[in-house]
């Protein structure tokens, strides 16, 4: 082969390459294209039009007036509750499941238990709505079996103090741990195996006793995790709509007065207000979900 | 960088009692195992293991995988217990005393320093444990880190320091505590070709200035080599061979120790008046006198190129170039096959017909 000849298939070869690559980015690019679009169709733009609606009238003109809306006791009520549940159902979910993983712990990852725990824990997070709401109505409704069965036994009325527990922003706590529970074992454990046995060993090896160990290197190694974990749970809590619409009518959390204020029949014009709302949501959920990220990314770092 | 120097009064036989609050200083102390046996279900993998380590002695526990080495290590530091024997340090049996008690720095194979906490911090640890105040503590840390050449690291993550730089913390970390033995649980594997030489003199060298009485487990026959004062070859839960590593390479105790440590030639011979006769050659014996039929272990570097009508018949099959040497294998007419280990100048071709001779070096002989 010629020097010359040599050149033009090193060029040759160049090319292929080349166009190989250029393929294979384009491959990649088209397989991503039907989620992009569900994204951009389902999520962006319904977002960007929900906060959009806010800064404007019924007329289409431009408005800051709608803003006016975070002044309202009522309003402010609704975030209120909203903040309360999801943080009493961030931190009940993150430490029961917590508990949960360390139990774990012993059992052999591969073994029977750990397969049903992890596999019951990737369903029941993502169940809730009226199934849900359901199951609950049936267990601790007014006439649900362990109501009854309090009543009847021990003479104990959940639903004295304060009417129908399930049926009252309070109760959401409840229906909301039954996914948020498992949905902590999914976002933990992997943290939880992640403790380094050398780590333990080091420890010991320096005088330190099993208990220091954990006080001192084990929580603090497993803490942005958790917290990212228990974030991640109020983010959860924050955002949810079916389960607490199939059981309160009206307002009470911040889902729930956006859809009363985009379906009312007796308060008008008022579906501007709902778009401010779901601004108040979207500006909770960018910072929780930011700190969220921050967390991860630092307890990827540490349990690299 | 801190030199240091070791007085008696300050080595104390616990973590929680020790005076870790002067100069950093360390005690060789006396090590001995006695018929240390270590079952895993029906797998025993230490079989009544006996070593003496004398005070401020660097000994190598070298072998393949699941020789025994680690568990054996493991058993000293206490981190694994064992189902019979005794451990002695300084005299006292600590066989049944749990890991944070038996006053021990540990470096271990992969980094183990905790992430959360700033290299300072993490050689801190240790003396934290014993409740020295933070005043001393960082002073302490500050010298430990100088000792192993970090001074100026301190303030810095794990995820911010290179592997070497890990395991330097993770050695400042195990020495700051004076301990009375230092376990190395193959520091250097996850090293990368320069960095584990380096490390691997820095710590004979902290060794040395200590005077620590140090275990090291390896499999890598270079570092053991390289860098004990003597070398206890483990195979299958025994310990085949201990002694210098001139020992061990020129008088291997078995065959084990002769093909694990170095390259050798297997030939056989028949012994007798002190000398071997190998491939028609005579090649002086190493060690007792034996005869009759036996097999000779011949280094590659005892093996040399010849144009004279004294060597062996032999054709070229493969010649490695292994930067200052050059290491050639060989197929004799017989099928034997050598490897031959030369001076880089000369470059053998595969196929080509070349002679071989003994250089008549001292060989090591076992029984056939």
């Amino acid at each position: 082969m010629t020097a010359a000849s040599s050149e033009i298939a090193t060029a040759a070869a160049a090319a292929g390459v080349g166009t190989t690559r250029f393929r294979r980015r384009w491959a990649g690019w088209l397989g991503f294209t039907p989620f992009a679009l569900y994204v951009l169709l389902f999520l962006a733009i319904p977002t960007v039009y929900a906060v959009a609606s806010g800064f404007f009238t019924d007329a289409g003109t431009f408005t800051i007036a709608n803003l006016a809306a975070f002044a309202n006791p009522t309003i402010v009520g609704d975030f209120v509750s909203s903040f309360w549940v999801s943080a009493v159902v961030a931190v009940l979910g993150a430490v029961i499941g917590a508990v949960i993983c360390f139990a774990l712990l012993a059992a052999n990852p591969a073994g029977a238990l750990r397969t049903v725990v992890d596999s019951a824990s990737s369903v029941l997070a993502q169940f809730g709505g009226i199934m849900l709401a359901f199951a609950f109505i049936a267990l601790i409704g007014i006439q649900g079996v362990v109501t009854v069965f309090l009543k009847q036994t021990l003479g104990f009325d959940l639903n004295a103090s304060n009417g129908p527990l399930l049926y009252q922003v309070s109760g959401l706590v409840f229906p909301y741990l039954y996914f948020s529970i498992p949905l902590m074992v999914i976002t933990f454990m992997p943290a939880l195996e992640g403790l380094k046995q050398q780590w333990g060993e080091a420890a010991a090896t320096l005088g330190a006793s099993r208990m220091t160990y954990w006080w001192r290197v084990a929580f603090p190694i497993l803490s942005p995790a958790f917290w990212g974990s228990t974030i991640l749970l109020f983010a959860n809590a924050f955002s949810s709509f079916a389960t607490a619409a199939a059981l309160i009518d009206q307002g009470g959390i911040v889902p729930l007065a956006i859809k009363q204020q985009l379906t009312s029949e007796t308060i008008v014009g008022v579906s501007n207000t709902a778009g401010v709302l779901a601004l108040g949501m979207i500006v909770v959920m960018v910072i929780v979900m930011t700190a969220y990220s921050a967390l991860q990314r630092r307890a990827r770092r540490w349990q690299r | 960088m801190t030199v240091v120097t070791h007085t008696a009064s300050e080595a104390t036989a616990s973590a929680g009692s020790s005076d870790v609050t002067g100069p950093l200083t360390i005690k060789g102390t006396a090590v001995e195992l006695i018929g240390l046996v270590k079952n895993y279900g029906a797998h025993r993998a230490l079989q009544g293991v006996s070593l003496d380590i004398h005070p401020g002695e660097f000994v190598a526990l070298l072998g393949p995988s699941g020789c025994g080495k680690t568990t054996m290590l493991r058993a000293l530091s206490g981190l694994d217990g064992i189902d019979a024997g005794s451990i002695l340090i300084d005299g006292n049996d600590v066989a049944r005393v749990p890991a944070n008690r038996r006053d021990i720095g540990m470096v271990f194979q992969s980094y183990s320093l905790f992430p959360h906490l700033t290299a300072t911090q993490n050689v801190e640890f240790g003396l934290r444990m014993r409740k020295v105040d933070a005043r001393k503590r960082v002073a302490r840390a500050t010298e430990a880190l100088e000792l192993v050449g970090l001074d100026g690291y301190g303030e810095r993550y794990a995820h911010e320091l290179s592997g070497g730089q890990q395991q330097r913390v993770a050695l400042a970390r195990a020495l700051v505590t004076r301990p009375r033995v230092l376990l190395l649980d193959e520091p250097l594997s996850a090293l990368d070709a320069k960095v584990r030489v380096q490390l691997r003199e820095q710590i004979g060298r902290i060794q040395r200035d200590l005077g620590i009485t140090t275990v090291f487990v390896t499999h890598d026959q270079e570092e053991a080599l390289a860098v004990a004062d003597r070398v206890a070859v483990m195979n299958a839960g025994v310990i085949e061979q201990i002694g210098t590593p001139e020992q061990l390479y020129l008088q291997p105790a078995s065959p084990f120790v002769a093909d694990f440590v170095g390259l050798s030639n297997r030939l056989d011979g028949v012994a007798g008046g002190g000398e071997v006769i190998v491939q028609g050659s005579s090649i002086p014996v190493l060690g007792d006198a034996m005869s009759g039929e036996v097999t000779a272990y011949v280094r590659p570097e005892d093996l040399a190129f010849t144009d004279s009508g004294d060597g062996m018949d032999a054709v070229i099959v493969a010649s490695s170039f292994l930067g200052s040497l050059r290491r050639t294998t060989v197929r004799l007419k017989d099928g034997t096959v050598l490897a031959v280990q030369h001076d880089v100048q000369e470059r053998p071709v595969p196929d080509d017909t070349v002679r071989v001779r003994f250089k008549g070096r001292p060989v090591a002989v076992r029984p056939r």
